[in-house]
């Protein structure tokens, strides 16, 4: 019965501590087939493929390989049982030849030495058999574009795979020339039996490329379509559907329409390789979201607004004044904030304590010799513990010992010390609990009342509608829309991120 | 009390502080008269008092290197700027006056700690690669200060620097405790700990926050470059000459491992001034214990790697799991 | 199928660069002074820094995985003082010559699995191995011991002629055959290729599984013994064992590594290199020998100047290489950059 499948996963589940990333989900890639595996943050997309290459290991579940029970226990096994992967960052070596990379580990020998000629020869021919491109193989890697590194990496995934071929986000960096080639490859590929396992979280390529789709979400199977009966909001509404249940409404304040003078504006801001140009403009006091799948580009518009990344192109004007070269310091200056998506690499600075933590950004702004007097420190730091209920003993806990909700409280708290003008939130409330999560929306809209600016970013629609004044939609690192009043709604963004603005 | 006495055992310090009050232990036990000390010509005289004059110079450059290794850098220049330093004051000092020469010296430890900042900052090179350089040529330099030969100092004024005497103390010490309270004025009464314990710790998060890395990794060169500047000069004065070849040998290596054992863990972070005076202290004092035993002074080498090992497994996570059994929280960095 | 041409890329530039030092300071060096331009005076540049081209060879193992080994000058003292104590108590030379190269393999294995098992930092391992081995060399003996044993001094006073009157010594002859066996392996054998993988993406490298804590284990221990190797060739040209030999030798040899092409960062580098930067390093020294006005202490700021460049050197082909990896959306890049190398899609 399981003939037709390659690769089969029934009933797989995770657990890690605190969080169920797999619940039953079935999983299954056919000989000839593209497959496509979607999903939002949480979804448990990374968790599955980690578990299908040996990476983690299943808590219940079987995999069939073929007609064969496996349960891969490491990288390395996955590999010689033939499951091969291909990872969003080209993971080769910069340094070594084409064929080097393609063979290394099992290059061919002659007589107890490496054959070179013979490994030229073979990376040479596999290049252009299976996947009909035609490069110097002698030539280090590094010489070479990304994008045909990748199709290095995916010829050596190809040769050592017995026909299963994971590609994990393949066409994050490569642009649409690239990614038309990449595809040739794929069906030729699929051309000949192989089952490719596609992840990705651009729309139209996931459309273009695939046969069938999973759809995951909180780590349960959502159902497999064939792609060709799935219509693109349909897929979208799958994807993100009803997060935690509360209604909207309940969330909604009253917001005074006020005259809103403009505080910040961007003309084709764009950087290469991030973010295509961008016009966008903020009003003092107003909410503007920042909404799209994840991909889309909107970490990318806040870090350049920060400036965290220099921008290629582009003019950005705070309060009347053209920035010529932003960086963080200089955002601190002119009155921005910003509360970065992945806390735990770029928010806390692991151990220092909470107190440090939160006075960290005014210290910057104040510079190295202006220290502020300890006693002044434990009155801010207390201030903003009691306004944002961080729960801990002591200030002088180290802050990686809080739990994720009171870390970003802290970071918040941060922040909120410097008196910002404009306030950027990159998923604010993710990973956090209920409570807490009430607690930030709310203050959010309090914040704004008081005249703070705000840009927030969300993948939790319904929260992005009840917080904010306007919403402009990006899709695949481009903008697209805008909605906001009467128009602005759950469903409306949806269909703006999957359909477009309606125009070409 | 109990708290108190809990938190103390959790210090950073109590294992340092332990290990040399064991060393001290030890002398007391087996040699008579270690903690003796009398009075001579007004001046306090005995073995531990001899102990503290002599850690000097390791104490200057072990604070200066505490810092660089918070920011995750290290500087194994410091012998050689302590050798230029030391041949550059012998060398003015019959020209200029003992202040200048003292003031110049200094300039130039500020010179070569700027020269490492900017490699490190502005060129991006590995700081064991950057400061590589001017250990390497740094004694080629000072070779070229003295014209190869050792130079002596018959200056009375510069002597009392090394050799001197205040309230009975060893002027040294005064020195010492200057650099000390120094820099723990910096740690405390300026941003530059915090910033530095930020970029220490994660660099990225500090970055996000506004911190300006480059800035502060050049002040932390330039002082490590004083502090060796001061040590050439503590040296110099104290044998009243300059050699080129042999001042401050292995004394990088020695800094070192005062910070690690004092409690600051080569990854870069939080940083412990008072720990790299008792690591300082530790080093000094086992040297002086096996001279007086009449152990082989060789040995010394031998237990200081068995020492240094020590001290990184025990700060190794894999290390502590082989030993514990359980999985402990990891560094967040998983992919 | 392409023929195979000679391109001057990143990856071969510093060791042209290094080739091309070479040759001028050997060029200035025979202009300069008569007598300069002999056989028998190329020669002695091996003889004399034998030792130093062993050992660099071997260290050039572990730079190229990113790691690095500073322990090897104590070694080679500590060599040069086990022989000689060894030698004076009687051992038979062959014993001796057998147990120094079995430590060398234990002492660069124990380093390697500190390093790999436990993730300590290479240079603080091998620091504390340094140190250990100097002290380990001050306990048997503060005083230099002279070697007297016959095998030794046959052996030492060995002479291969290589062309009419002109000689080589067995150390030297030794170090031209590791190094050429160090060449072999670098290219033929699948450790020596696992090495660059590991220099060039140690997470990649893990991925492709590739063995990479055998790898790693393996090239501190190949050290080791090149550092016994060397203190073995060493001992021979000196005949004597001191606690004080080759102080600081380690920085010589990574000098020696850097001038010679092998990247510090890992991942880059011919193991010819380090022979050639041994080379460059004596040529200087004989220029300045032969000069007879500028003490011998303008070496070392010679070669420090000359580590300063190609350090600064290797530092902007990185950047050079980091520039290129930005690509823009909205360019046709199916093409690599460089002119000379195409993708045809068919």
């Amino acid at each position: 019965m399981y003939a037709e499948y390659l690769l089969k996963a029934e009933k797989l589940s995770k657990t890690f501590p605190g969080v169920k990333a797999l619940s039953n989900v079935d999983f299954g890639l056919r000989k000839g087939e593209i497959h496509s595996l979607m999903g939002e943050n949480g979804a448990g997309k990374s968790t599955l493929i980690k578990v299908l290459t040996g990476i983690y290991e299943k808590d219940h579940g079987q995999i069939f390989l073929g007609d064969q029970l496996i349960n891969p226990g490491s990288a390395e096994e996955a590999q010689r049982l033939g499951i091969s992967t291909v990872y969003q960052e080209v993971n080769l070596c910069e340094n070594l030849s084409v064929a080097e990379n393609i063979f290394i580990g099992r290059e061919p020998q002659r007589k107890g030495k490496i054959d070179w000629k013979e490994m030229y020869r073979k990376a040479d021919l596999l290049l252009k058999e299976k996947l009909n491109i035609e490069i110097d193989v002698k030539q280090t890697l590094s010489s070479y574009s990304t994008a045909i590194q990748q199709m290095v990496a995916i010829a050596r995934a190809v040769d050592i795979s017995c026909g299963v071929l994971i590609l994990d986000e393949p066409t994050s960096s490569l642009d649409q020339n690239e990614v038309k080639k990449l595809f040739e490859i794929m069906r030729h590929l699929k051309s000949k039996g192989m089952g490719i396992v596609f992840v990705s979280h651009f729309l139209d390529q996931v459309f273009e490329i695939s046969d069938r789709i999973t759809v995951l979400r909180n780590g349960h199977l959502i159902g497999e379509y064939q792609t060709s009966q799935l219509t693109r909001t349909e897929l979208v509404s799958k994807m993100i559907g009803k997060q935690w249940g509360e209604s909207a409404q309940a969330q909604k304040k009253q917001r005074i329409k006020i005259e809103k003078t403009g505080f910040l504006r961007t003309n084709r801001l764009e950087k290469k390789g991030s973010i295509n140009p961008i016009n966008l403009s903020i009003g003092k006091g107003e909410v503007l979201g920042l909404a799209g799948l994840l991909g889309s580009g909107r970490t990318e518009v806040a870090k350049l607004l920060f400036g965290i990344d220099a921008s290629d192109d582009g003019v950005l004007v705070i309060n009347q004044e053209q920035i010529k070269s932003m960086n963080p310091k200089l955002s601190i200056e002119k009155g921005l904030g910003f509360c970065p998506e992945d806390r735990k690499v770029e928010g806390i600075v692991g151990e220092l304590t909470i107190r440090e933590n939160i006075m960290l950004a005014l210290q910057t702004k104040k510079g190295i010799f202006n220290f502020i007097p300890m006693k002044e420190q434990k009155v801010i730091a207390q201030k903003y513990i009691d306004l944002l209920s961080i729960k801990t003993p002591s200030m002088e806990q180290r802050i990686e010992n809080l739990s994720g909700g009171n870390q970003q409280k802290v970071i918040l708290a941060r922040w909120l010390a410097t008196k910002p003008q404009l306030l950027i939130l990159d998923e604010p409330t993710r990973g956090i609990d209920v409570g807490s999560k009430l607690e930030i929306r709310n203050l959010i809209l309090d914040l704004a009342a008081e005249g703070m600016s705000i840009l927030f970013i969300s993948a939790e629609l319904e929260e992005m509608v009840a917080c904010c004044d306007r919403v402009l939609v990006l899709r695949d690192r481009y903008q697209i829309g805008q909605l906001e009043g009467e128009q602005m709604s759950v469903s409306t963004i949806m269909e703006m991120i999957a359909e477009g603005a309606g125009e070409s | 009390m109990r708290q108190a006495i809990t938190n103390f055992m959790q210090a950073k310090i109590f294992w340092p502080l332990v290990a040399l009050v064991l060393l001290l232990l030890i002398n007391f036990i087996i040699i008579p008269g270690f903690f003796h000390i009398t009075v001579k010509n007004g001046h306090l005289f005995g073995s531990l008092i001899d102990i503290l004059n002599r850690v000097i110079p390791l104490l200057v450059i072990a604070i200066g290197m505490t810092l660089v290794i918070a920011m995750e850098g290290i500087d194994i220049s410091v012998g050689s700027v302590l050798a230029i330093t030391a041949a550059a004051a012998a060398a003015l000092i019959d020209t200029t006056s003992v202040p200048i020469a003292i003031v110049l010296a200094l300039v130039i430890g500020l010179i070569c700690g700027l020269w490492n900042g900017i490699l490190v900052a502005y060129f991006e090179i590995q700081p064991m690669i950057a400061t590589l350089i001017l250990m390497t040529v740094g004694r080629g330099i000072a070779q070229l200060i003295t014209g190869g030969q050792i130079l002596t100092i018959n200056n009375e004024a510069y002597g009392y620097v090394g050799k001197g005497f205040l309230l009975g103390l060893p002027f040294a010490i005064y020195i010492g405790a200057a650099v000390f309270v120094i820099t723990l004025l910096l740690k405390k009464k300026t941003a530059l700990g915090l910033f530095l314990e930020s970029i220490g710790s994660n660099m990225a998060s500090s970055k996000f926050a506004g911190v300006q890395p480059k800035k502060i990794i050049l002040i932390v060169y330039m002082i490590s470059g004083i502090c060796a500047a001061i040590a050439g000069i503590l040296v110099s004065s104290n044998v009243s000459s300059a050699d080129a070849n042999n001042a401050g040998l292995w004394i990088e290596l020695d800094a070192i491992l005062a910070v690690v054992i004092g409690g600051t863990s080569m990854r870069g972070g939080r940083f412990y001034l008072g720990g790299t005076v008792i690591g300082a202290l530790f080093i000094q004092t086992l040297s002086t214990t096996i001279y007086s035993m009449g152990i082989k002074p060789e040995i010394t080498m031998v237990i200081k790697a068995i020492v240094v090992i020590s001290v990184c497994l025990m700060q190794s996570e894999e290390f502590r799991k082989l030993v514990k059994q359980t999985p402990l929280k990891k560094k967040v960095s998983e992919a | 199928m392409k023929q195979s041409r000679i391109r001057i890329n990143e990856n071969n530039i510093i060791i042209v660069a290094t080739l091309l030092l070479f040759v001028l300071l050997y060029g200035y060096g025979s202009i300069s002074f008569t007598g300069f331009f002999s056989m028998q005076v190329f020669l002695n540049l091996f003889i004399d820094n034998a030792y130093l081209i062993i050992v660099a060879t071997g260290m050039a193992f572990v730079i190229i995985t990113g790691g690095i080994d500073l322990s090897v000058a104590s070694f080679v003292a500590f060599v040069s003082m086990l022989a000689a104590s060894l030698l004076q108590h009687g051992v038979h030379a062959y014993l001796v010559i057998l147990m120094i190269l079995v430590m060398g393999i234990l002492f660069g294995a124990g380093q390697g699995y500190l390093i790999y098992r436990f993730q300590l930092h290479p240079w603080i391992v091998t620091l504390a191995g340094m140190f250990f081995a100097r002290g380990l060399c001050y306990l048997i003996n503060t005083e230099s011991i002279e070697i007297t044993d016959n095998t030794f001094i046959v052996l030492s006073d060995l002479k291969v002629y290589v062309v009419g009157e002109n000689y080589l010594s067995l150390g030297a002859a030794i170090s031209l055959v590791f190094v050429a066996i160090a060449m072999y392996i670098s290219k033929y054998t699948r450790f020596g290729r696992n090495v660059y993988a590991i220099g060039g993406n140690v997470n990649s490298a893990k991925l492709m599984g590739l063995p990479v804590n055998k790898t790693t284990i393996l090239v501190y221990t190949l050290s080791g013994f090149s550092s016994a190797l060397g203190g073995f060739v060493f001992t021979i040209y000196m005949q004597s064992g001191y606690a004080l030999h080759v102080m600081g030798m380690e920085m010589d040899a990574i000098a020696a590594c850097v001038i010679g092409g092998i990247l510090l960062t890992g991942g880059v580098g011919y193991l010819i290199g380090p022979t050639l930067g041994v080379l460059s390093m004596g040529i200087i020294q004989t220029i300045i020998m032969f000069q007879g006005t500028l003490s011998s202490w303008w070496t070392k700021i010679a070669i420090g100047f000359l580590l300063f460049l190609f350090i600064l050197l290797q530092r902007l082909i990185v950047i050079k290489r980091g520039k290129r990896k930005v690509q823009s959306l909205s360019e046709p890049s199916i093409l690599p950059e460089k002119a000379g190398q195409h993708a045809t899609i068919s």
